[in-house]
């Protein structure tokens, strides 16, 4: 039950991108194609588990004993920028389909700041590994579908007529604030 | 370009929020207020400053597979400096007993590492140019990103708090709460991206 609630916070209440507002430069840059969007999410859900399970081992068991938790920040982001290189290496040799279903996206996540924002909200909780994993792949979910449900929204935007001055972004971050609005109705839920 | 030019480009014409749209999660959720707005701003202007100095004095010496990884390591260690510096001197609480500066900006200042705008810099500028153009570009892009989430701060501030940098403005029946809560982050810098496309039309 526990994990139930917490899988449906990450998901649907505090949406990491609509309320929290973590990763929106990948949120607006590739949500032009549902196919990218979802390529883009399945990519983020993928390294965001791998890093939050390895940040919080090194927190655990370098940083928090040595008591240098003051290198979290550059610590994080060293071991998300290798990780994301050795998912590249490593995917490119094992499977070749998901490589060219995911490439284009890796280089892209080192700075997107979902997965560091989530490494460091891990701590800041306190949870459990097991907690911590669940927290993760939930949050990766609610990006991704957070990132599907607004690709569809703009190709529909883009038949629309929509004055000079808002078109482009403008008309984008309108329509994703009209989104959120709508993801606002989940806070009563848990 | 002149030294002034430099300086001046990022404060309007390459606006890093309102032009180039880069570095948008501190702009939509550090905004609730122009107060918090701005000392986001200006923690990100002092990483800005000091990394692309750092930067553009040792890019030389650097080879050109590690620099990406190089420039992390340079900005990250400026954020951890502010970092401490923040949780150090504006960690107490505030006069209603509301959260610390600190605490509201919470993981935003951490996660200025990366904010897109200060890499950006990096790579496109200060790899190339010297340390005192390279300063005055990391201060006039870093306070014009200032100048736009302190802007967007005090809008939403205004409208949904009825306050201006704390101080009371309009009477509490007149607040339109949604302008601090999430959808209001982004509808208010859409309508203020196409107002800024249409100035710079004109």
């Amino acid at each position: 039950m526990e994990y139930i609630l917490l899988i449906v916070s990450a998901i649907f209440v505090n949406n990491v991108v609509l309320s929290q507002f973590l990763g929106i430069c990948p949120f607006m840059g590739v949500s032009n194609k549902v196919s990218t969007a979802m390529g883009m999410g399945a990519a983020v859900t993928f390294v965001m588990t791998l890093s939050s399970i390895v940040t919080f081992l090194i927190y655990k068991y370098v940083l928090a004993p040595l008591d240098i938790v003051f290198m979290q920040t550059i610590t994080y982001i060293l071991v998300i920028a290798a990780l994301v290189q050795m998912v590249e290496i490593v995917l490119k040799k094992v499977s070749p389909a998901l490589y060219q279903a995911l490439g284009v996206f890796l280089p892209l996540i080192t700075t997107n700041c979902t997965i560091l924002g989530v490494t460091l909200l891990l701590i800041q909780k306190d949870f459990t590994l097991v907690q911590g994993v669940v927290y993760a792949v939930a949050t990766a979910v609610g990006f991704a579908l957070a990132l599907v449900i607004f690709a569809g929204l703009r190709s529909q935007l883009e038949l629309a007529d929509v004055p000079e001055g808002m078109k482009g972004m403008p008309v984008a971050f309108v329509t994703a604030g009209i989104l959120a609005l709508a993801f606002m109705g989940f806070s009563g839920m848990v | 370009m002149t030294n002034w030019q430099i300086f001046s480009k990022g404060l309007i014409r390459e606006n890093p929020t309102f032009v180039l749209i880069l570095g948008m999660c501190p702009v939509l959720a550090t905004t609730t207020a122009a107060m918090s707005g701005m000392s986001m701003g200006l923690a990100t202007t002092f990483v800005l400053v000091l990394s692309n100095m750092v930067i553009s004095a040792i890019a030389r010496f650097i080879p050109d597979k590690v620099r990406i990884p190089s420039y992390i390591v340079v900005i990250a260690s400026f954020v951890t400096v502010v970092d401490l510096l923040m949780a150090a001197y504006v960690n107490t609480p505030g006069a209603d007993g509301g959260p610390s500066l600190y605490d509201q900006l919470g993981i935003f200042v951490p996660l200025i590492v990366v904010n897109c705008i200060v890499l950006g810099r990096a790579e496109a500028f200060a790899s190339k140019n010297g340390v005192w153009p390279s300063f005055l570009d990391g201060l006039g892009i870093g306070l014009g990103f200032t100048l736009a989430l302190t802007l967007l701060g005090a809008i939403r501030e205004f409208f949904g708090a009825g306050t201006f940098f704390g101080l009371p403005v309009l009477p509490a029946s007149m607040n339109v709460l949604v302008f601090i809560m999430a959808p209001g982050a982004f509808i208010v810098l859409g309508y203020v991206i196409a107002l800024v496309n249409r100035l710079r039309k004109s």
